[in-house]
């Protein structure tokens, strides 16, 4: 029998149906394979076992009986430390949180639990989703599972903000986990680790029980091996629910029944602005060879432009930091997580000693941009101009979408970098999204599909953009490529 | 127009006045939550986890909050806008648990809008003033700190965290005490009337941020001060013949008013500096997030219309015009929505009862709901049983009264007995024998005793002492022990004293 370890969520949902396999015994080997790695890739904060066993009990008994296991029946997944999770630590990789057990259960977590999933743990990650390489954690780095050939065996980046999961995924530690992507930070994370990863369309998943960073663009997601897996998690973690204003009241497509890589009749765009001057040679080569295989499905290949891509990255650090400047305030120290009480401190001296030591220098720094750019006389030369801004980058993609169906773009400007190279140097860190943010700004579904390896042997990742509520047209191109690009490779366990 | 002035020692001073009026909205349930909204509750016994703002959680606007403002904005006649939006307001307090307050600035849902407030109570036509209102926001309420539970802690309360508020803003069209008075009264008449709020400024339901500021008349504004969160009427006066008198004094002293925040005390009467403009939070209001833009819809608002009932000001003109009441009886019947509801439930019975026009009876009701039923009831005191003042038992008397079957104060002695014990008023007027007699026989031969018992004061009353009238009347009255009906003795004695 194959390790089970090495399937993915489709195999063991139809293997557990099927009875080749017990959830239970799937969930015992991850669990062994998150307590063997954890030390050394440091992907889990808080690691589950009892809760994915738990699980997978349930979905046997299920089984046993002759009842429908659920879409992700017995299929155990790492879970962002983003969502609460009842009773379990949800720090958002936070000190100021530490110690916090919510008493209520996110609404997509418990989605995934209803479907017949199971808990591995909480996945570490940036703090508060803010970074692109998760350094920013309380919990520290978390490892990416590739090597550099030849690069010795420094530490790479697993990318951000979902960097644990990335890595989990990647290191087999977990067939799938949940992703949340503020700026790219499903699809960065997943091409720097080799997997696939789908932001959908703003609104598909609520946001209920997600610790939240910059309320307008926060969205989860699914990062798992595959196109299909990302498909099928998606279905489990989307829908309609009244507790979130801004969720989209519309039925969950059958996304997984309805893949097909043929995209005759489809037009890919090329955005030019997105060929930057002095772009990796790497990058270049796989965004040419995904242009390739998408003509060699059928599709047809039209040039087209977004013209406002430039502004895009200025004014998501504008508008995200705005937010999380507000969405950060509630960490006060008054009613839960972290309180620091020096000795004869009144309110404001608790306030200031709690968020100093609870919050990190990242989360920091954006806090302090944010309120800068909210503050009286500042608000209408940065805030209203970035709306302005993220109208306009509506508008481009909005005109390009008259012209194409979906839009093929690197996902990241680099494979995965050094852990420690960009971290004393945020604006080199923020350019690691100028591809990824323009999607965010917009509310558009997009997705990262490994596309090969680069002359160091690590991976890249192709990103496929939608126009909205088309996860469809994103999962169809993303499978077209993934069949062609046959890319297998995993990261040589050391660990 | 209002005169009021202060004296100041250079000569006279104009007022201006504007206020913010913030109003608890009906409803169960808080803004953006589902917790509840009673008032007494257990501390934190109504706190949601979003009114608590545990992480990750989300505001949902509720709907009732929205039809209660936009109902409120129709009553004014203001302009209900269809797109608005909320924003939040951020600043750090214990009392905020999500370090902002969901509120309304840049797109509040109702706009421009107006009050007619009457100066003179007496005469509610005779000194009438246009009100403008600028904006009706809805927004959060905060919760409470607590400071006498603890020798070195404070306490939080979150009952009233997320409950819903309206913010009614004035156009600074005030120019006394008396005016803003008038206007927070018909303000809160108002909003009673609609069902909106209920008005108790004691617990808090309705609380005031007075704007005042001075000028010479006829000259642009001053600088303002803004008193905050004053909860009655009085208050509201006293802090604008305060504040007024004080920014006179500044002036007058070579000084310039500061604009800035200001507390009320009540125990003193005057007011006190919080904070400056320059200490002014700056609350970086940015659209929230997490909701989207309020959109109305024609059937939303049609309905909120439909269920607007009868206010005040036309309430008033129908009961003056349809019903020939003066327009002190209309004013005051108006001025409270229970009483307007008491007088016509009472006048609908008493119509029925007598088989008159509702118009016939208004007056004979109206005094009884204003003057009569109310004298009673204080002299009774806790002795009187509300639940026994039935519309139908106050009709009942007010019939019996009407035919002549009892008198004025044999009504008042009955409706005592009703409201002490519930019994019958028709069963009361027999086994008490409180009727008043109309068998002109029996008066007839009393009337005679009485002038036969005169003879010089008939001599006199027809020399032309006519004073002498209430004489006879009374003699009679007394024969009669009180129970003779007076138009019967009136007629009789005019009859036979020629």
């Amino acid at each position: 029998m194959t390790e089970l370890t090495e399937l993915g969520v489709a195999q063991i949902r139809d293997g557990v149906a099927s009875g080749d396999f017990t959830a239970v015994e799937v969930a015992e080997a991850f669990n062994a394979n998150v307590a063997a790695a954890n030390d050394a890739l440091n992907a889990f904060i808080v690691a589950t076992p009892e809760k994915a066993i738990e699980a997978a009990k349930a979905v046997d008994a299920k089984r046993a009986k002759g009842e429908a296991p659920g879409k992700m029946g017995g299929v155990p997944i790492g879970m962002k430390d983003l969502f609460a999770t009842k009773g379990v630590q949800t720090t958002a990789a936070s000190h100021i949180l530490e110690g916090f057990a919510p008493e209520y259960e996110s609404t997509v977590s418990q989605r995934l639990w209803d479907a017949g999933a199971g808990m591995l743990g909480k996945l570490n990650m940036d703090q508060f989703a803010m970074g692109s390489s998760n350094e920013t954690s309380h919990f520290g780095d978390v490892v990416n599972p590739w090597r550099a050939a030849g690069g010795g065996n420094a530490g790479l980046a697993p990318g951000g903000s979902s960097g644990g999961s990335s890595a989990a995924v990647a290191a087999r530690l977990c067939p799938a986990a949940t992703g949340t992507d503020t700026g790219g930070s499903i699809r960065q994370p997943a091409a720097f680790t080799g997997i696939t990863g789908i932001k959908p369309t703003y609104g598909r998943c609520s946001r209920w029980g997600i610790v939240a960073f910059a309320s307008s663009l926060d969205q989860a997601g699914p990062m798992a091996r595959d196109t299909r897996d990302c498909a099928i998690m998606l279905e489990a973690m989307a829908g309609f629910d009244p507790k979130d204003s801004t969720s989209l009241d519309m039925d969950v497509p059958a996304w997984e029944a309805n893949l097909s890589p043929d995209m005759k009749g489809k037009r890919v765009g090329i955005p030019r602005e997105y060929r930057m001057d002095g772009m990796d040679a790497d990058i270049v080569k796989s965004w040419e060879d995904g242009v390739t295989w998408l003509r060699d499905a059928g599709a047809e290949i039209v040039d087209i432009s977004l013209p406002h891509t430039k502004y895009a990255l200025p004014a998501y650090y504008i508008i995200a930091p705005a937010e999380a400047s507000s969405n950060l305030a509630r960490y006060d120290g008054v009613r839960y997580g972290l309180r620091e009480l020096p000795d004869g401190a009144n309110l404001q001296d608790m306030y200031a000693a709690t968020r100093s030591a609870g919050f990190g220098a990242e989360v920091k720094r954006r806090i302090l941009i944010g309120t800068y750019v909210l503050s009286a006389g500042f608000y209408d030369a940065y805030y209203t101009q970035a709306q302005k801004v993220r109208t306009l980058i509506s508008h481009d993609f909005r005109n390009a979408f008259a012209e194409c169906d979906v839009i093929l773009a690197p996902t990241a400007p680099s494979a995965a970098f050094a852990l420690g190279d960009k971290s004393d140097d945020p604006l080199a860190m923020y350019l690691n999204d100028v591809f990824a943010v323009p999607a965010s700004m917009a509310g558009l579904p997009a997705m990262s599909v490994p596309a090969g390896l680069n002359r160091d042997g690590l991976p890249l990742g192709l990103q496929i953009i939608g126009n909205a509520f088309d996860e469809q047209g994103v999962l169809n191109a993303g499978l077209a490529i993934e069949q062609r690009a046959g890319f297998t490779a995993k990261p040589e366990k050391w660990w | 127009m209002s005169t009021y002035r202060i004296q100041g020692a250079t000569g006279e001073w104009e007022v201006v006045i504007g206020l913010e009026v913030h109003a608890q909205v009906v409803s169960k349930s808080k803004l953006f939550s589902g917790a509840a909204t009673a008032f007494g509750a257990e501390p934190n016994a109504q706190v949601s986890l979003v009114d608590a703002a545990m992480p990750g959680m989300l505001p949902v606007p509720n709907r009732e909050c929205i039809r209660q403002a936009v109902r409120t904005g129709m009553a004014i006649d203001a302009q209900i806008n269809k797109w608005s939006r909320f924003d939040r307001k951020n600043y750090f307090y214990a009392d905020l648990p999500q370090g902002y307050q969901i509120s309304q600035l840049y797109h509040p849902l109702v706009g421009e809008g107006r009050i007619e407030i009457t100066l003179d109570e007496k005469d509610p036509e005779g000194s009438t003033k246009t009100v403008g209102i600028e904006r009706i926001h809805v927004e959060q309420d905060a919760g409470k700190l607590m400071h006498d539970q603890h020798p070195t802690m404070s306490y939080v309360d979150l009952n009233r965290s997320g409950v819903a508020l309206m913010e009614i803003v004035s156009r600074p069209d005030m120019r006394s005490p008396a005016e803003a008075g008038a206007y927070v009264r018909k303000l809160r008449t108002i909003l009673r009337y609609v069902g909106s709020c209920d008005g108790n400024m004691e617990e808090g339901s309705m609380r005031a941020d007075v704007n005042v500021s001075v000028r010479r008349p006829g000259e642009p504004f001053g600088t303002r001060t803004e008193t905050k969160n004053v909860n009655s009427v009085r208050f509201v006066m006293q802090t604008i013949e305060h504040e007024a008198q004080r920014q006179v004094d500044v002036i007058e002293d070579g000084g310039t008013v500061v604009q800035e925040t200001r507390l009320f005390d009540p125990n003193t009467g005057t007011t006190r500096s919080m904070r400056s403009k320059e200490d002014a939070h700056d609350y970086r209001y940015f659209p929230d997030p997490d909701l989207l833009p309020l959109e109305l819809d024609d059937d939303f608002l049609a309905e909120c219309r439909a269920s607007l009932p009868e206010l005040p000001d036309a309430k008033r003109h129908r009961y003056e015009g349809d019903l020939g009441l003066t327009a002190y009886n209309a004013g005051e019947l108006t001025a409270e929505v229970e009483t307007a509801a008491r007088f016509e439930t009472l006048l609908a019975e008493t119509a029925k009862g007598q088989g008159k026009s509702e118009k016939d009876v208004a007056t004979q009701v109206a005094n009884w709901i204003l003057s009569i039923a109310p004298g009673v009831i204080n002299a009774l005191g806790s002795d009187a049983d509300l639940a026994n003042n039935t519309p139908a038992a106050n009709a009942a008397i007010l019939a019996m009264q009407a035919k002549g079957e009892i008198s004025g104060g044999q009504a008042k002695e009955i409706y005592e007995i009703v409201l002490k014990t519930g019994r019958d008023p028709a069963e009361i007027a027999d086994a008490e024998g409180l009727k008043q007699t109309s068998d002109t026989g029996a008066i007839e031969a009393a009337v005679d005793n009485v002038l036969a018992d005169n003879p010089d004061k008939v001599e006199a009353y027809k020399g032309g002492k006519d004073k002498l009238f209430g004489f006879f009347v009374g003699q009679t009255m007394k024969a009669m022990q009180g129970k003779a009906n007076p138009q019967v003795v009136n007629d009789l004695l005019k009859q036979k004293l020629g």
